[in-house]
């Protein structure tokens, strides 16, 4: 019982750094811009009726949740692909896994953003040379609307639906595939009606935070998507800095920052936090 | 294995398994009857799982050859030989209703859907499982898993039933009750059951032959009551029960069987003198002896001391030293066990020599 109760302590004692940093960061200044929503211009609702009639601010809205949802179909799908090579494979094709998965954490952002632009612009490499061997005459818009959001996005968020995928799927009883195999049914048929419903809690873990994650992308819709695919963190970033319409920015953060609250809180309802890593 | 409702016959000639550098199995030879109920025994890492993976189509052998019915199946895939398992930890389907569970073998052979809910029906009621239907196998107990587990196994009327230590997880009334019911649902389907344990006595109640193993080899096989009375070797010997082992000089060959010096007196043995000379042991179980205050000339005795006593209830187990050093046990009624312990001096050992048998001396 002590020995729980002081390892209990340690973890709070050595996690209390982190505690009073995002108290301080995020936290603090935040409860300033639930302030401002309800304050400015003038004090009232003003700002979240607005929200409700602004034409704009909903069809970023909308616009928003589009675009998380098709990144995270994507990316869950091909996350789930190229986890079950990562846990399941033969160790050469775990090694290649993993490469693919951990390298994009040592590029940033930023360049992987240009480097899309690089590969998908109407002079980039993917249009030259689809023109050179003469399969399109014209340029493919590929970039600066939405299929181009949604490529960046994806790209960026596939390691991140690795992990929950990955503790599912190693967490997984071997016998139970081998049962299905032995009662009959072929590796496919295993794969689909046993693999798959035994990782759905990885599967939703995996799809919550890529989804989540989706909702506050800034530079990679803001770069691929050329300002035609404003997302709503772009929207929020206008109103602050550019209108100035502070409450109405304010306003959207709180909205944005409650929705994910509540997606945070129907994850940790399906996985616990330890699998998400 | 491929028929059906129908017993499978299987042969295997030279199986061996090599991990690595590390052998699993060797040179395994071994022929499982129609219908026959078979026991792979042996203690931990004897290589039991893997003959079972093997003849599951899990586990490819390194050697030798696999045969049901007279069809080679070594290459076999394991979907297509579709053997019932039901495994160690029963690996049930978690995300599946008892139900769906026990449908699954027979929706991947495309049956009806009707002919899919009768027989599930029939496979509930079989194993006890009424009332369950709907629920989930984390919704079940230890006991219920189990009959999940065989159901499943049993619904499409494999042609062999392999089960890995099914009852390994359950307590011992439980298991009693799982031992019984087993041997009715191998009665009632005549299927061909291979079953693993490493617990000798579930081993010996349930089969209609027992094989032993032992560092990846085939010891022995035979009927319960054939290893157990006539084991081939020591570790047999050892591993089915309690035994005592005595030395014996001067071992021939007599009329009835064969003969020997046990402590300076001469000892006599039903079983034939065939694979010892001179020096040898004679194991007789404890059961089989029984304490006398003087042994007959012409019977099998040994005079030894009394020295400790295990009340067991039904019986004492009383723990002897003969003249030459040698430890003996027995078991015998109570108050037998009290005299023989309060006289304090030498009591005679005395045994049938139908029960008693050779063992060549030292080693296996
Ligand atoms: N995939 C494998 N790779 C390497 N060694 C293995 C493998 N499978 C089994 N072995 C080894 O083969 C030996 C036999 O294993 P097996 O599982 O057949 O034993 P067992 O008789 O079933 O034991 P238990 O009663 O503990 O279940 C063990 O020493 C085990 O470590
Ligand atoms: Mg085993």
């Amino acid at each position: 019982m002590r020995g729980v109760l002081s390892d209990r302590m340690g973890a709070a004692l050595l996690m209390a750094p982190l505690l009073l940093f995002l108290v301080l960061a995020y936290a603090w200044p935040f409860l300033g811009v639930v302030k401002w929503s309800f304050t400015l211009p003038t004090p009232g609702l003003g700002q979240y009726q607005a929200l409700l009639t602004d034409d704009l601010v909903q069809s970023v809205f909308i616009r928003t949740l589009r675009i998380a949802a098709i990144v995270t179909v994507v990316s869950v799908a091909a996350a789930y692909a190229i986890t079950v090579v990562w846990v399941r494979g033969s160790p050469a094709q775990r090694l290649v896994a993993e490469f693919c998965i951990l390298v994009p954490f040592w590029i940033s952002v930023l360049t992987r953003a240009f480097g899309w632009v690089a590969l998908l612009s109407n002079r980039g490499l993917i249009n030259t040379w689809l023109q050179s061997i003469g399969f399109i005459s014209e340029p493919l818009t590929l970039v600066r609307n939405e299929f181009g959001v949604v490529v960046g996005m994806t790209h960026f968020l596939i390691p991140f639906a690795v992990f929950p995928l990955a503790s599912a799927m190693r967490s997984l009883d071997d016998r139970v595939l081998l049962a299905a195999r032995g009662l009959g049914s072929s590796r496919m048929r295993t794969f689909w009606t046993v693999f798959v419903p035994m990782t759905r809690s990885g599967i939703i873990g995996s799809a919550l935070i890529v989804f989540v994650f989706s909702l506050g992308f800034f530079v990679t819709p803001a770069i691929l998507g050329g300002g035609r695919s404003v997302m709503i963190a772009e929207l929020i970033y206008l109103r602050i800095f550019q209108s100035p319409d502070w409450g109405l920015g304010a306003a959207i953060s709180v909205v944005l920052v409650l929705f994910v609250g509540a997606l945070m809180a129907l994850l940790f309802r399906y996985v616990r936090p330890k699998q998400l890593i | 294995m491929q028929q059906p409702g129908r017993a499978a016959e299987i042969k295997a000639i030279g199986i061996g398994k090599s991990f690595g550098s590390f052998r699993a199995l060797d040179n395994l030879s071994l022929n499982i009857g129609r219908g026959e109920f078979l026991t792979l025994l042996g203690p931990s890492g004897s290589g039991k799982t893997t003959f079972l993976m093997i003849l599951a189509g899990f586990v490819q052998p390194t050697e030798g050859k696999l045969f049901s019915d007279g069809t080679d199946i070594t290459d076999r895939p394991a979907e297509q030989r579709a053997a019932g398992m039901v495994f160690q930890g029963y690996a049930l389907f978690p995300h599946m209703s008892v139900e769906a569970n026990i449908a699954f073998p027979l929706k991947v052979r495309k049956k009806s859907a009707a002919d899919i809910k009768k027989r599930v029906g029939e496979m509930i009621e079989r194993v006890g499982l009424v009332g369950h239907e709907k629920k989930l196998p984390s919704q079940l107990s230890g006991g219920q898993q189990q009959r999940v587990a065989l159901a499943r196994a049993l619904v499409f009327e494999p042609g062999v039933l392999l089960l890995d230590e099914p009852f390994s997880a359950l307590d011992k009334s439980l298991r009693g009750q799982m031992q019984a019911e087993m041997k009715r649902l191998h009665q009632e389907t005549g299927t061909t059951f291979v079953f693993v344990t490493h617990d000798q006595s579930e081993a010996l109640a349930l089969s209609s032959r027992v094989a032993i193993f032992n560092h990846g080899k085939l010891l022995q096989v035979g009927a319960p009551d054939e290893v157990y009375d006539r084991p081939d070797n020591r570790f047999v010997a050892e591993f089915l029960g309690e035994i005592n082992m005595l030395p014996l000089k001067g071992v021939k060959p007599a009329d009835n069987g064969s003969t020997g010096l046990c402590e300076d007196r001469a000892v006599n043995m039903h079983c034939k003198a065939e694979k010892v000379r001179g020096d040898a042991i004679l194991a007789i179980r404890p059961e089989h002896m029984s304490i006398a205050r003087e042994a007959a000339v012409g019977e099998n005795g040994i005079a030894a001391t009394a020295t400790a006593s295990t009340y067991l209830g039904a019986a004492t187990k009383l723990d002897l030293t003969t003249r030459q050093g040698a430890k003996v046990t027995v078991s015998v009624p109570n108050e037998v066990a009290a005299a023989a312990l309060s006289k304090g001096n030498s009591v005679w050992l005395t045994w049938p020599a139908e029960k008693g048998f050779l063992l060549p001396d030292g080693g296996q």
